[in-house]
């Protein structure tokens, strides 16, 4: 026996909740800033949805339901936790604020999108850096607890423990859940941007793509980069980043040959990438130069297409690529883009000068354990002819690294260096 | 919201200043002062005398311990602080970054626990 009418309901509120979660949730809490609270209510709504809407069928509005409901949830846990004088004036502003709101949204069946506010409070300086990614990927796309803890590497509980921190600092504080002035824009979107890529990065090092929840990842990351793009039309470096993970979402697949082995880049097969997404990717990129505005992420970005671009065409624009790679130094002192600009300059001027290039920062403390430094390294020395230099490289680069099929591509590379010394 | 803005400076910088550097200096917090004072924000500020001045007390097992000195034995001392009423933490930090200690301190911005 089937239950249709059941599979229809569960499938509006997942549907709901996927279009709408973060919405809901940043409309609940924006009065009284406290999301765990307004989470909760809406965790209720969505089991009382699952409850009703088979038996009754699905409501019209299925969003205003759900903001009904978790509404009413919400004030009868204010009433539940406090009494006196501080819970009254909280209701008062709830019950007002929310009433009106609720009422307009009903009427419109539309509930006004207060998404961008939230990212940003999510993102906000007094939030500590490693928290904001998964918590935004918590409180705006309503991903558990669980999830984001096996996404980013560690402990269920010490995740948990970590979000209702900042959920609390948020409503303790005070952090405002509203887009910046004009003048802070600038500099508060990057610490969006740079969550959202935190947490793209995350789901990006499964190189098997087998793990399901951080490939997940992905799409949850490109899904908030569309949404701040969306909402923030003419900021370029929200359209860089978007084109930047679309280019290498575009390579998933290619990522891998058939027996799951890692391929590298430069061994990819071009016709095993997604078209559609490298041309979506180009798209947002011209977009975003049109605006004027040169940043970082539109920079990976160019070097992303311009990578791509050779690939296809073959034709050599590594001097191009060296070009990008300088001015993304400048622009960063990061040390990622230091070993990926020696490996371009290998590319244009040999391994000799790269190796120079690598040298000067080798003293970089934060590249001891880096796994691509290494590999790099290992990878430059190789070509220069210092094979027993390039072994310990290798050796400590395999060391280095958690995913098994990059693990093993790097032990090919190291057993297919000459054995033989000469003594 | 109130938020108490708490200041911690380097206290033997002051004495380093030439008198006219102190008077320059006086003259920005009392700016800063009536600028809070102008945008309605001003609750209550207070300049503190040097950490040498403070002694701290403490009750354990009904013992009553008094010591000379600040809590904290730092470089950076709590030199004075200002009460502020701001719309949110964005506006308090606003606030604490045009504040003259920001600039030769540190400004710690503490959310008030309203009593109701």
């Amino acid at each position: 026996m089937s239950f249709p009418e059941g599979d229809d309901a569960r499938r509006t509120a997942d549907a709901v909740a996927r279009r709408s979660y973060g919405k809901l949730v940043a409309f609940l809490a924006a009065r009284t800033r406290d999301v765990a609270a307004a989470e909760e209510a809406l965790a209720e709504a969505f089991a009382s949805a699952l409850d009703d809407w088979p038996a009754h069928g699905c409501p019209k509005n299925p969003e205003g339901w759900l903001l009904t409901v978790a509404r009413r949830k919400l004030i009868d846990s204010v009433r539940r936790r406090q009494t006196g004088e501080a819970a009254s004036t909280q209701l008062q502003i709830l019950a007002e604020g929310l009433e009106d709101a609720a009422a307009q949204a009903e009427r419109d069946m539309q509930i006004p999108d207060k998404r961008l506010a939230l990212l940003f409070a999510c993102a906000h300086p007094a939030i500590e850096a490693g928290i904001r990614a998964p918590l935004m990927l918590q409180v705006v796309l309503g991903l558990d607890g669980e999830t984001i803890a096996s996404a980013f590497l560690v402990s269920p509980a010490a995740m948990r423990k970590r979000l209702s921190r900042a959920k609390e600092k948020i409503q303790q504080a005070g952090i405002p859940f509203s887009i910046p002035e004009r003048e802070e824009l600038p500099h508060r979107l990057d610490t969006v941007l740079d969550a959202i890529y935190a947490a793209f990065a995350e789901g990006w090092t499964d190189a098997s793509g087998t793990d399901t929840i951080r490939r997940n990842l992905t799409d949850e990351a490109l899904f908030l980069a569309r949404l701040v793009v969306e909402l923030l039309p003419q900021e370029a470096e929200a359209l860089g980043l978007l084109a930047m993970m679309l280019h290498a979402e575009a390579r998933r697949s290619a990522r891998r040959n058939a027996d799951g082995d890692y391929v590298p880049f430069a061994d990819q097969d071009p016709t095993l990438w997604n078209a559609a997404m490298i041309d979506e990717a180009e798209s947002v990129l011209y977009r975003a130069s049109a605006l004027g505005t040169i940043g970082r992420y539109q920079l990976e970005a160019a070097l992303q297409s311009a990578h791509v671009h050779r690939r296809r065409t073959g034709h050599n624009n590594w001097a191009e690529v060296v070009q990008f790679y300088d001015a993304l130094a400048a622009l960063t002192d990061s040390p990622v883009v230091a070993i990926n600009r020696a490996l371009a300059i290998a590319e244009l001027h040999g391994p000799q000068a790269a190796a120079a290039a690598m040298n000067e920062i080798a003293a970089d403390d934060r590249l001891t354990e880096y796994q691509p430094y290494w590999a790099a390294r290992a990878e430059l020395l190789s070509k220069t002819g210092a094979h027993d230099e390039a072994r310990q490289a290798y050796e400590i680069a395999i060391g280095l690294e958690r995913e098994p099929t990059v693990r093993a591509f790097l032990q090919k590379r190291l057993a297919a260096l000459p054995t033989w010394t000469r003594c | 919201m109130q938020y108490l803005l708490l200041l911690h400076v380097n206290e033997s910088g002051w004495n380093q200043l030439t008198p006219e550097q102190q008077q320059q200096g006086a003259a920005a917090y009392l700016a800063y002062g009536e600028a809070l004072k102008k945008a309605g924000v001003f609750l209550g500020s207070n300049r503190l005398k040097p950490s040498a001045n403070a002694t701290t007390v403490r009750v354990a097992n009904g013992k009553t311990q008094v010591l000379d000195g600040p809590y904290a034995d730092t470089k950076e001392q709590i030199g004075g602080y200002f009460l502020i009423d701001a719309a949110d933490l964005d506006a308090a930090l606003s606030w604490a970054a045009r504040c003259p200690a920001a600039s030769h301190g540190v400004v710690e911005v503490r959310p008030v626990w309203q009593m109701q």
